[in-house]
């Protein structure tokens, strides 16, 4: 099993205050990769330095490796919109953009300066079905984004991140704004789709990480207290804490 | 007590000596202190409430009532011009010729209306960009100190008042255009270069407000494709606070149709339909401020004076009615 992705002792902290404290993990390539702990743990954070999307807060500091593919993103020169082709993401609120379905799913392509119309429509089409949506929308393209339900505008924006083909996924909370029908249908989908991608999700919901997951981390307090794949992972966790947490006695 | 509120004493009564819920403490509430009158009648919160609806009542009364007045002796008096003197409508709007003091034939506005026009668009088409510009300095680019360093900049252009700009505007502005273009320096051009400063405060403040509207999440999601700072605000920012940037330049036009004092002094006061720029001419406005000292109460030309008047009112309606419309759209 190849990982992709590699966080070397990685801290940060934000002027005085330390919110990762030397964290240590590998995310298997074609895999889906759960970051559960409670609120304030240290997940999100964690990952939003997988692409760099910490970096405008003032007086932060990131230090340790993160390597995509052996090659450290944090490397000085590095051209951040080249990483976050590679590493896409998907937040907690549905954001499609305030335009046209084809458009929103385009972007990508099209601030990466692809001009090939075929190709763009290809790929717009190409990433619709892999997100499950183009049913819905093959016949509405032109239709604003925002005239969908929740869960369709957040497929939609599934859709926006695989359309520049990334090796990993960022997943922030991709369900928690949503209905139970529309987050049962995106972990359909995330099912599916983690054959050809590599997922690294934060979630709060334990049963979502069981149910999708191939791997569980379980972050406290800025620490790692734990990794594994998840069905050791909640079945024979090898720490207390661990076990209290996915048991919910705490969090 | 009347016999109504004895029944419900004694019910009230009844029920707390039959009562058979002993964890429910009725004891703390001291069940034999239930005061029916007083439970039916209305309490001190109840008048309070009273009060308070009936004072915002009469407030917006009063002020309703102001509104109607004014509309209504606005619309009296500028009606009059069409209705008692039987000047034509259509003459008014569509003829040059103002000079009502010689007769119902010399009443057209339509010079007046061109150059209100055209100091309204042309100003809003030099400000907008600045607006946006400074906009995004101040929500995209810097958000600390320099941002409200310009905040307060953008305040104190609009505490300077009208008649310092129209001084500004007549010793500095038109000595400028006529040394280089000729002629009296009065014109479209000094009153565009005037209001494009007057309204640049109202237009950015409103932009600022349409950037700040936009979600954070938009912009992060923007990023999170691989979008520079430029690509995010250019195809999306812009497009997700057009609506609102929409908004903030027709207040800004409303304001430069509505301002009076400043244009006046640097229009040049001619009611001559503008060849040009530089030309002298006369916004609805000016023409106003300058003759309303001049005309005699009911006759013809002060009732055209109030006919300018009810055209300035309709078109800051229009102006309203532009904003909710693009309001609606865009939501």
């Amino acid at each position: 099993m190849k990982n992709i992705m590699e966080v070397k002792n990685v801290k940060l902290r934000y002027g005085d205050f330390e919110a990762l404290h030397g964290i240590n993990l590998a995310f298997p390539e074609q895999k889906l990769t759960a970051l559960i702990g409670p609120s304030g743990c240290g997940k999100s954070t964690l990952l939003r330095c997988l692409n760099r999307m910490n970096d405008d807060i003032a007086d932060i500091k990131i230090t340790g490796d993160i390597l995509l593919a052996g090659e450290d993103i944090y490397r000085p020169h590095l051209d951040l919109v080249e990483l976050r082709k590679s590493v896409g993401m998907v937040f907690q609120q549905p954001m499609p953009f305030p335009f046209s379905v084809f458009d929103n799913v385009a972007y990508g392509l099209k601030v990466a300066g692809i001009k090939d119309k075929e190709l763009i429509q290809q790929r717009v089409e190409e990433s619709l079905k892999q997100a499950a949506i183009w049913q819905e929308t093959k016949d509405s393209l032109d239709r604003n984004a925002l005239a969908f339900s929740g869960g369709q505008q957040q497929r939609i924006c599934i859709a926006r991140a695989l359309a520049v083909r990334p090796a990993v996924v960022l997943l922030d909370e991709p369900t928690s704004a949503l209905d139970p029908i529309s987050s049962s249908e995106i972990e359909e989908t995330l099912m599916t789709l983690k054959t050809k991608y590599t997922f690294i999700m934060v979630t709060h919901n334990l049963q979502q990480a069981s149910r999708v997951s191939d791997q569980v981390a379980f972050l406290m307090n800025g620490n790692l207290i734990e990794s594994g794949t998840t069905e050791e992972m909640f079945l024979a966790p090898k720490k207390e804490i661990t076990s209290n947490y996915l048991n919910g006695r705490f969090g | 007590m009347n016999k109504h509120e004895q029944d419900l004493q004694e019910v009230v009564d009844q029920a707390i000596a039959e009562q058979k819920v002993p964890h429910v403490k009725f004891k703390k509430i001291d069940p034999e202190s239930v005061d029916i009158a007083r439970l039916t009648s209305p309490s001190k919160e109840t008048r309070q409430e009273h009060w308070g609806k009936g004072l915002t009542s009469l407030a917006i009364a009063v002020i309703g009532i102001l509104i109607v007045a004014i509309i209504g002796f606005v619309g009296v008096r500028g009606l009059a011009t069409f209705v008692d003197d039987k000047v034509n409508i259509f003459h008014f709007l569509l003829t040059s010729n103002w000079n009502p003091s010689a007769g119902k034939d010399h009443v057209g506005a339509a010079a007046m209306i061109v150059t209100s026009f055209a100091v309204t668009l042309l100003a809003a088409l030099v400000a907008t960009p600045f607006a946006i510009a400074i906009a995004l300095f101040m929500t995209e680019y810097k958000s600390g100190k320099q941002a409200q360093f310009l905040q307060s900049v953008m305040e104190l252009l609009v505490g300077i008042p009208s008649v310092v700009y129209g001084f500004l505007g007549l010793t500095v502005i038109v000595t400028v255009i006529r040394t280089i273009f000729g002629g009296t320096g009065f014109g479209i051009l000094a009153a565009t270069l005037i209001l494009f400063v007057m309204v640049l405060p109202t237009i950015t403040s409103l932009t600022v407000d349409a950037f700040k509207a936009v979600p954070q999440d938009l912009r992060k999601s923007s990023a999170a494709l691989g979008a520079t700072r430029w690509q995010t605000i250019y195809h999306v920012v812009l497009r997700a606070a057009r609506p609102r940037i929409l908004t903030a330049i027709i207040f800004g036009m409303a304001r430069a149709f509505g301002e009076a004092l400043a244009v006046q002094m640097v229009i040049g006061n001619a009611v001559l339909m503008p060849y040009n720029l530089v030309s002298p001419s006369a916004t609805l406005t000016s023409q106003l401020t300058s003759q309303m000292g001049n005309t005699v109460m009911g006759t013809l030309p002060n009732n055209a004076l109030w006919s300018l008047a009810l055209l300035l009112l309709i078109m800051s309606l229009a102006f309203n009615f532009l904003v909710r419309l693009i309001g609606k759209r865009g939501s």
